[in-house]
């Protein structure tokens, strides 16, 4: 099949970008990135610079790659990371625009790399649970229900992508901070921490430069790993109560 | 080169590590805050050692190439992660699991550090439900556990489908704690170019910059590499796309020796192969086998749908060789097994290399709720990758390379050859032997990083002075110029070809002259054909662009050279190993039946490679195993 890939241009941070269109004879069964690939392979023989991507598991789970597909983060297919997105999803001569992540808080490095380190200061600044190894009780002494244990699995699940905050009118990281915040919330192991932990985050989520979240939603109708709005709920909850009992710690 | 291993001799195996512990030196308190230990590599066996180190006290200088440590590619890890907890009460311990392990990998590992493995297996579970890791659990709220090949007992951890995801996203957030307690500095974005050797001790290393091309040289007290395995030296593979050995390779360079490079597992569960486009092999995790069956027409070339053949004529194949393991025998033996069924005419789907995975007679006994909860997500990528519903469809699946089990040899405080080089996870070549069993992977990078290297690196640090390595040593602008004038010679080539065309090039060469089944011949081939393609590489390689900001292509075509050097090495070492074990299978050496064919006379030993300058050939050195344990046999899984 043939499809025209429009894909945002940039040199650099500072640098003006542009669209530049490739067309490319492509087999449906490629991987939206391995028609990136295959654009590449072509460029570089030319001698001219590449499309910079981050990608690396293309299993959908170490979260590296993502880019806003026809206006949706992480492409077309529902559930998805873009490197699971495979060209059968296009039709023939379809004219398909790529562009970056956007967001104040993502800021470009090249083409379609953009810094998402800020996600990694909400977790630093309290998204896990202090144990020290050597000092754990035995597995089995914290029984936790099948059902509570599930929905902590879920959305757990994220991939830390940033499709969410690229969606977001806002570029709000809700709901990112929000699985973090769940997950280590609903387990016994994490309350001696949990009202410092969403105080903390929270400001985090500020201090980066993310946007606050008015719930339009979007966020988990681009998550590549489905996390729920009930997680932004629980966060919400979470937080007042929180606020309202005083960080001491 | 010195390859005592250090083990504790003389005492009951079930002793010998609280015995080497008490025995070792160890590092005051007050002092361990004085000392700077550079980790390279935040996956698994990295980010748990940078976080247990950061507690004890130590300063922290982690490294990683990628944008953020949670993207290491332990994440990718489906399964699950093994511990002899022995809470299905199906008759597990310590011991089983230590002697599945050495069994599992064909009596080619060594027995101290295999018990220590599964000694501490039980402790990593209890650290990770701590950190909050979602286990799969039961209704009654206790953890649940399923079976993985090699073993006869319930003992896998797991996470849904995930496991690997859950277990790194709790060894980043203790790394995250450690950051923000401002013991421990990540350097993401940084690629290790090479180590720094300073009067025989590893002192530092030089990296740069991914963004804005800086080359820099760190110091430190110790160095820990924690770089994961070469499996992409086979261009296809399961790995993630950046998994590479360039930390290794250069290590190997500057004298630390490099065990076992033959050892390469081909996992038997991956989606099919299906055209050159293709990036990379996606696996379907070893789990599936618990319910699944795998099977192949019982006519050669059958091309009906798997659905329209009936019962009697298919061939449930691992089941009729296997009875007593059935599905699930180790990876090696299925590996081979799907191998020989489409060599032998049997093979299914549009290249006729693939063998069926049967959900059907699961889902008939337990119902398809119960398939969707133990493989849900397993199964829906199957389903977005081939657009094939495996609910109602068999899969169809294809062996592809996985895990490496060569890599730097370690001692049994996971010391390389170089004195304050360390080697922890997969990058290492310690437990696994000649195969690594199932959901053992997780158990080996987690037991080295929160359990093992943080109590050995002690005995090293406490005989060096904190802060000693010197910055203007003369070894350290040597390591920045041979880095520079690498990245010179790779923009300076000019030619046509991308580093992936090399890549491709070799990976075929490494599939078929060095993949599951190897011979004399074959491997003379591959040791002409791939000094050609590195000639090649370097004659008419293109890079674009400058070495002044992020350069993917330039990336790729430093890590593509060394799997070119590394390949070599990998010829020579499956040619001199003139025999059979687990995932090194040579033609010639195998038993009537077609199973591998041991020479313990001659090869019980690990062989390990010590580089000789750049146009000598490596030699070849040896670490004898002995087993005063587990006595060596067939292995049999009838």
């Amino acid at each position: 099949m043939n499809v025209t890939l429009k894909v945002w241009r940039q040199k650099g941070p500072k640098a003006p970008g542009h669209f530049e269109a490739y067309t490319i004879e492509a087999n449906p069964e490629m991987s939206f990135l391995e028609a990136l690939d295959v654009i590449n392979e072509g460029l570089v023989e030319k001698g001219e610079e590449p499309i910079a991507f981050e990608h690396d598991c293309r299993e959908g789970i170490c979260g590296s790659c993502g880019a806003v597909v026809d206006g949706r983060a992480q492409g077309p297919t529902e559930r998805t990371a873009l490197c699971q997105v495979h060209l059968r999803t296009f039709h023939e001569g379809q004219k398909i625009t790529v562009e970056p992540f956007r967001a104040a808080a993502f800021p470009i490095i090249k083409d379609l790399v953009v810094d998402r380190s800020s996600l990694d200061r909400i977790i630093e600044s309290g998204g896990y649970i202090s144990v020290r190894a050597g000092s754990a009780p035995d597995a089995n002494n914290l029984p936790i229900g099948k059902a509570e244990a599930d929905y902590a699995f879920d959305v757990a699940a994220c991939i830390g992508c940033g499709a969410c905050v690229a969606a977001c009118p806002n570029a709000s990281a809700m709901l990112f901070t929000a699985a973090k915040v769940t997950h280590l919330g609903l387990v016994p192991q994490g309350q001696p921490e949990r009202d410092h932990r969403v105080l903390q985050m929270v400001n985090t989520m500020d201090d980066q430069g993310f946007g606050y979240c008015t719930n339009h939603g979007e966020c988990s109708a681009v998550c590549p790993k489905g996390i729920p709005q009930s997680a932004i709920a629980w966060l919400n909850r979470d937080y007042r109560r929180a606020a309202l009992r005083g960080d001491d710690s | 080169m010195n390859l005592d291993s250090k083990a504790p001799t003389g005492v009951p195996i079930q002793q010998a590590w609280d015995i080497h512990r008490r025995n070792i030196n160890v590092v005051n308190p007050a002092n361990k805050r004085k000392y700077t230990i550079i980790v390279v590599g935040t996956g698994l066996a990295g980010a748990s050692a940078s976080a247990t180190l950061a507690e004890l006290g130590y300063n922290i200088e982690a490294f990683s190439f990628h944008d953020s440590p949670r993207r290491a590619h332990s994440i990718a890890a489906q399964g699950g992660i093994n511990a002899a907890k022995n809470y299905q009460n199906d008759g597990d311990s310590v011991w089983r699991l230590f002697h599945d392990t050495i069994k599992g990998g064909d009596f080619r590992s060594r027995e101290s550090n295999v018990y220590r493995l599964a000694q501490v297996s039980v402790d990593i579970i209890d650290q990770c439900v701590a950190q909050g890791v979602p286990f799969a659990r039961e209704y009654g709220g206790l953890l649940a556990n399923r079976s993985f090949g090699g073993a006869l007992v319930s003992r896998t951890f797991y996470a849904r489908g995930q496991t690997g995801q859950q277990l790194l996203l709790g060894a980043y957030q203790a790394l995250a704690k450690g950051i923000s307690a401002g013991k421990i500095h990540v350097h993401p974005r940084h690629e290790l170019l090479d180590v720094i050797v300073m009067d025989g001790h590893a002192k530092g290393i030089v990296t740069r910059n991914l963004v804005t091309g800086a080359i820099d040289a760190h110091v430190a007290d110790a160095v820990v590499l924690a770089t994961g395995g070469y499996g992409n030296v086979f261009y296809l593979s399961t790995n993630a796309k950046k998994s590479n050995v360039t930390a290794a390779f250069r290590a190997y360079k500057r004298g630390a020796g490099f065990a076992n490079p033959c050892f390469t597992q081909i996992h038997p569960t991956c989606i099919p192969h299906t055209g050159d486009y293709q990036s990379k092999l996606t696996l379907m995790s070893e789990s599936l086998r618990n319910d699944g069956r795998v099977w192949v027409p019982k006519k050669k070339g059958d091309e009906r749908r798997p659905n329209e053949i009936p019962e009697g004529e298919r061939d449930y194949y691992l089941e009729r060789i296997y009875p007593t393991f059935g599905n699930l025998v180790p990876r090696d033996v299925a590996s081979r097994a799907a191998k020989r069924m489409c060599d032998d005419g049997y093979g299914v789907g549009p290249t006729g290399l693939g063998v069926y995975l049967d959900f059907k007679d699961a889902i008939a006994r337990l119902g398809k709720d119960v398939i969707a909860d133990r493989y849900g997500n397993l199964l829906e990528m199957y389903q977005r990758i081939t657009d094939e519903n495996p609910y109602e469809v068999p899969m169809r699946i294809y062996p592809a390379a996985h895990y490496m089990m060569g890599g730097l040899w370690v001692d049994y405080n996971l010391m390389t050859t170089i004195p304050g080089l360390y080697s922890i996870g997969e990058c290492n070549f310690s437990d696994h032997g000649a195969n690594r069993l199932g959901a053992s992977a997780l158990m080996q990078g987690l037991a080295d990083g929160y359990f093992v290297l943080p109590y050995t690196i002690g005995d090293y640090l406490a005989e060096q002075k904190p802060g000693s390595a010197d910055p203007n040593h003369p070894a350290v602008a040597d390591a920045i110029r041979t880095v520079k004038t690498r990245i010179e010679k790779l923009l300076a080539v000019g030619g046509k070809r991308s580093a992936a065309h090399f890549h491709r090039e070799l990976g075929k060469v490494l599939w078929e002259k060095i993949g599951m089944a190897r011979d004399r011949e074959g491997l003379e081939e591959a040791l002409t054909r791939i000094p050609e393609i590195r000639a090649a590489f370097w004659s008419d390689l293109a890079v674009p662009g400058t070495g002044q900001d992020l350069n993917l292509e330039l990336e790729k075509a430093g890590r593509v050279a060394d799997f070119l050097e590394l390949a070599e090495l990998l010829a020579r070492d499956a040619l001199t190993r003139e025999e059979s074990c687990g995932a090194h299978f040579r033609l010639e050496h195998q038993t009537a039946d077609h199973e591998a064919k041991r020479d313990d006379e001659n090869f019980s030993h690990s062989a390990v490679w010590e580089f000789k300058g750049e146009d000598s050939e490596p030699e070849r050195h040896r670490e004898p195993l002995t087993f005063e344990y587990v006595h060596p046999s067939q292995r049999s899984y009838k």
